[in-house]
């Protein structure tokens, strides 16, 4: 907490403004643990049902309750959903924060504060608007010890008021919030609006943001990205997960855990077709979900960087001895506990080659959730395919946020189960060598234990071993091996969703990147466009190995930015590994560590001043 | 010269039409006079007799001497050599695959005691469906006879260090933690060791078996406590443990004298016959085999037998009631939700 000493600021008077519609930040600030989770879904839903395209993000911290936390909503017309880095209208319910969160807006901001505060002393450049929350919960809600859960969805009716958010909305997102607990429901729903009355009665509207009906978000559908990895995998029927707790992932098996109950039960027997264990640590989940791909289940296990640096060693066995099985890592700042509640992409190298010795391992990287639903159905087929880990990248500001989305599409076509002999095939062949390279892909032929042929057995080991599966320390056993692993990698890029390329004709300039960085990226290729008159083409990376379009790309391309969530430039690094040589100098690096979402004006800024414009 | 071939003598098969050999695995790689090696006979020998189908078994390892044994039986059985300590959730993962399955893990001091104990406990406290054997000799042999978790306070390295740590001993924590049949053997007890790996075979939830198997190049020496010499010089029995399969007719009145013996149904039909022979034993109390096993420890004895039987318990695998069929091999219209539950999702999420 920061003190303040000279009060006023003196910054000169509020500029005058226009109004400003649909293209604005809200930020709230509270206490951890207050309820204020729902006041800002409410809030977050009721512009979402007004059409107007809206993102919410939570930056939170490691603590179950008492800690500051801010919830930033963020609307925009033109559809950018990507973190704003400035704040234009402020809701201070924090007195350990509220000085500081002041002190921090740009001149022309607009503060809702909790009257005691007093806030309006510190500066003269904002619009004040100060709300006596605690008289206006205490006839709201006549029960004192619900008052601290009740107060804070006073400030959704204020905002209402004061921005035109339709009250109705509210309501329908309130009811919607509260859907199995009716009380609760009615007794929020009066403090709204005993804020709506408050604000239409005392509060003169003196700053210039306000939202307005419009008709962008057509049938989208609001989701996290734990979500909708969860739902991808129950609909691309995952038979195992196994999981240990770790902020952000947590969730991601939790909703699975829920959708498997409502949807994966057997109508006959009302038995489960799946199975769901909290295991006692990461170094169980991944030797479980090792062991249930090795028998034949569709199995996959979810965690966040240390439970990734748990399961390296096992990970490295799942390679070499060819067993499917998909890691979903929900990525946050490290190393160690790093900032465990902040978001990053800072396994992007760890994870493409986990593990000692010689090892690579297909990455997939959602940047939406419509791409976590999609990319967990892909990540099961790529496993099994090839027999080999595959992970799925997510990161928290994905994962644990609420996103809009476009309704997710059913596939009926066929799962992909990859390479397996039956005992009837068994006996058809007349022999069979686990790991040899029949086909020329690298992928051999595998068979499940309990196969009912006399031929299926073979041994499963991290230990050297020819085609036969046997153990052997011949060096020629063990380069062919190697070598077919290789071919087997070859053939994984293939198979990886080729990248997302929207190249602008004539630009000179381009940036790659990859997950998140979406929003923010193709917000700065408008600030570029409409700043500095700088056309730049870009390509995002789906997944890892890459293919020969990014070469291509490059070649086009005189710079080429690559941009990272973390301090090493890891997509960078294997970009440029990627590259022959002489494309290498082409490639620069633009990377954001701060544990916030990546905000496009970082990005804008950097380039500009990498190209000295 | 012409001589008739005598015919060949009949062949003895099990109830499935198998042969002994057919259990076999690959030659040892073991030192010659190793524990382990007489515990892979057993096995061949208890799952021949059995008449286990080596087609539904897995066989699972971690890492050292015991765990390289699973090569050397059941070559018709899938095979998975893990990573150190780090079986029992293999094990785990593939029986949520396939509980179909029946697993057969083998693990040793070093892997179970030290580097894998959190997953040891926590396999003993689901009551995995699962024979699970440590073969225990007290030192790492195959880095060379360093101490393990289970030497004994007061054994003594042939470089002269000795072990100034108590031992864990293993049955008493797998009992406490859940498991529920739960015995020590002696590898080179075969009648002993082959009832108790066949009361394992027949019995539905975690059998952890520990068996004492010296190490005959590092810890086979006068001082240690897993000697050949000192276990036969101090072990004390028990019970002495007698198995008969569900497909035997049951005689048990002459070998048997009532009062003295204790019949224990297992889950398939067989009869495990624990009978006493020191002190009035109770196999199906936890917390007096536990002071029992401490009893004996504290004398500097080996104490063999049953230690305890509970067949009541549910096994992990039913505890989360999954389908009859493999979840493995389930086709995928039962594994994939029908379309309209999607739409249904989409329209709660709009």
């Amino acid at each position: 907490m920061s003190t303040v000493e000279t009060a006023p600021l003196g910054r000169g008077t509020r500029p005058a403004t226009d109004r400003i519609v649909n293209d604005f930040s809200i930020q709230v600030a509270t206490v951890n643990g207050s309820g204020s989770q729902t006041a800002n879904l409410v809030l977050l839903r009721a512009l979402f049902q007004m059409g107007i395209p809206v993102s919410g993000k939570n930056l939170f911290p490691s603590n179950i309750a008492g800690l500051p936390t801010w919830y930033t909503i963020r609307t925009s017309k033109r559809g950018f959903i990507g973190r704003k880095k400035e704040i234009d209208f402020l809701v201070a319910m924090n007195p350990e924060t509220a000085q500081e969160d002041v002190l921090d807006l740009p001149s022309g901001a607009a503060v809702v504060y909790d009257a005691p505060l007093n806030l309006q002393a510190l500066r003269t450049d904002l619009h004040f608007y100060p709300v006596p929350f605690d008289e206006l919960v205490t006839p709201v809600c006549p029960d004192a010890k619900l008052r601290r859960l009740v107060r804070n969805i006073i400030y959704d009716g204020v905002l209402a008021h004061l921005l035109g958010i339709e009250l109705e909305e509210i309501r329908i997102a309130l009811f919607k919030q509260f859907s199995a607990k009716p009380k609760a429901a009615e007794l929020n729903w009066k403090a709204v609006e005993a804020g709506y009355e408050f604000a239409q009665r005392e509060i003169e509207k003196q700053d210039p943001y306000g939202v307005e009906r419009m008709n962008a978000n057509g049938n989208k559908i609001i989701i996290e990205g734990n979500a909708a990895a969860a739902l991808g995998a129950v609909f691309a029927g995952v038979t195992v997960v196994t999981w240990y707790p770790i902020t952000p992932s947590s969730s991601l098996a939790e909703t699975l855990a829920d959708y498997a109950h409502r949807f994966r039960l057997d109508p006959e027997t009302g038995k489960a077709t799946y199975a769901i264990v909290q295991a006692e640590d990461e170094l169980a989940s991944i030797g479980m979900a090792l062991g249930a791909g090795w028998a034949g289940a569709r199995s996959m296990t979810t965690t966040a960087g240390p439970g990734v640096s748990l399961m390296s060693e096992f990970v490295g066995l799942g390679y070499f001895a060819e067993i499917p099985v998909v890691i979903f890592n929900v990525q946050r700042m490290g190393p160690s506990t790093g900032l465990p509640t902040r978001t990053s992409q800072g396994d992007l190298l760890t994870c493409a080659t986990l593990s000692h010795g010689d090892t690579q391992h297909p990455l997939l990287i959602p940047c939406c959730p419509e791409e976590c639903f999609s990319m967990a159905a892909q990540a099961f087929d790529l496993a099994e395919e090839l027999q080999t880990p595959v992970f799925v990248m997510l990161d928290l500001d994905l994962g644990m946020n609420y996103w809009m989305a476009n309704p997710f599409q059913y596939s009926n076509s066929p799962l992909k189960r990859g390479k397996v002999l039956s005992a009837e095939d068994l006996e058809r062949a007349g022999e069979f060598a686990r790991y040899k390279d029949v086909d020329g892909d690298g992928v051999g032929y595998r068979t499940l234990p309990g196969t009912m042929s006399y031929k299926a057995a073979y041994f499963t080991r991290g230990t050297g071993h020819n085609e036969r599966a046997q153990y052997s320390e011949k060096p020629a056993d063990w380069v062919r091996n190697m070598d077919r692993l290789t071919r087997k990698f070859e053939t994984a890029r293939g198979l990886m969703p080729a990248p997302v390329i929207d190249e602008e004709p004539g630009a000179s300039i381009a940036f790659i990147a990859c997950g998140t960085s979406e929003n923010a990226v193709q917000e700065s290729r408008d600030q570029l466009r409409n700043e500095h008159k700088l056309k730049v083409s870009y390509l995002r990376v789906l997944g890892f190995p890459f293919n020969d379009d990014m070469r291509e790309f490059v070649r086009a391309h005189e710079r080429v930015y690559v941009v990272d969530q973390n301090r090493d430039g890891q997509l960078h690094a294997l970009v440029r590994q990627h590259m022959p040589d002489e494309l290498v100098s082409r490639l620069r690096s633009i990377r954001y560590y701060g544990g916030l979402p990546i905000d496009a004006r970082t990005i804008t800024d950097d380039l500009v001043e990498q190209e000295e414009l | 010269m012409s001589t008739v071939a005598a015919p060949p003598p009949p062949k003895k098969l099990n109830r499935i039409g198998l042969e002994q050999t057919e259990y076999r695995g690959l030659k040892t790689t073991l030192c010659a006079g190793c524990g382990h090696n007489s515990i892979s006979e057993r096995i061949v020998e208890c799952f021949f007799e059995m008449g286990v189908d080596p087609r539904r078994v897995i066989k699972l390892s971690g890492i050292g001497c015991s765990s390289k044994s699973p090569a050397y039986f059941l070559n018709l059985s899938h095979g998975f050599n893990a990573v150190h300590g780090r079986m029992p959730s293999v094990a785990t993962g593939a029986l949520l695959a396939n509980h179909t399955l029946m697993a057969l893990g083998v693990t040793g001091d070093g892997d179970t005691a030290s580097i894998g104990v959190g997953q040891f406990v926590h396999l003993m406290r689901r009551n995995l469906p699962i024979m699970y054997i440590i073969e225990d000799n007290g030192c790492y042999g195959l880095t060379k006879g360093q101490f393990s978790a289970t030497a004994d306070l007061g054994s003594r390295l042939k470089s002269g260090i000795v072990n100034e740590l108590p031992a864990i001993d293993t049955c008493a924590l797998a009992i406490q933690l859940g498991a529920t049949f739960v015995g020590r053997s002696f590898s080179g007890d075969k009648k002993q060791l082959q009832s108790m790996i066949k009361a394992a075979i027949a019995h539905d939830g975690t059998s952890m078996i520990d068996v004492i198997s010296p190490c005959v190049t590092f810890n086979d020496h006068k001082g240690s406590t897993k000697s050949y010499a000192y276990v036969r010089e101090h072990r004390n029995d028990l019970n002495t443990v007698d198995f008969v399969p569900f497909f035997q007719e049951i005689q048990i009145e002459e070998e048997f004298a009532p009062g003295s013996s204790r019949e224990v149904k297992l889950h398939d039909g067989s009869t495990l016959m624990l009978t006493k022979l020191t002190e009035e034993y109770d196999p199906s109390s936890d917390i007096g085999a536990i002071r029992t096993l401490h009893e004996h420890a504290s004398r500097g004895e080996v104490l063999t037998g049953v230690f305890y039987v509970n067949t009541e318990k549910k096994n992990f695998m039913e505890l989360l009631n999954v389908v009859d069929e493999p979840l493995a091999t389930l086709p995928d219209s039962r594994v994939r939700p029908p379309e309209s539950a999607l739409q249904e999702i989409m329209q709660e999420l709009a």
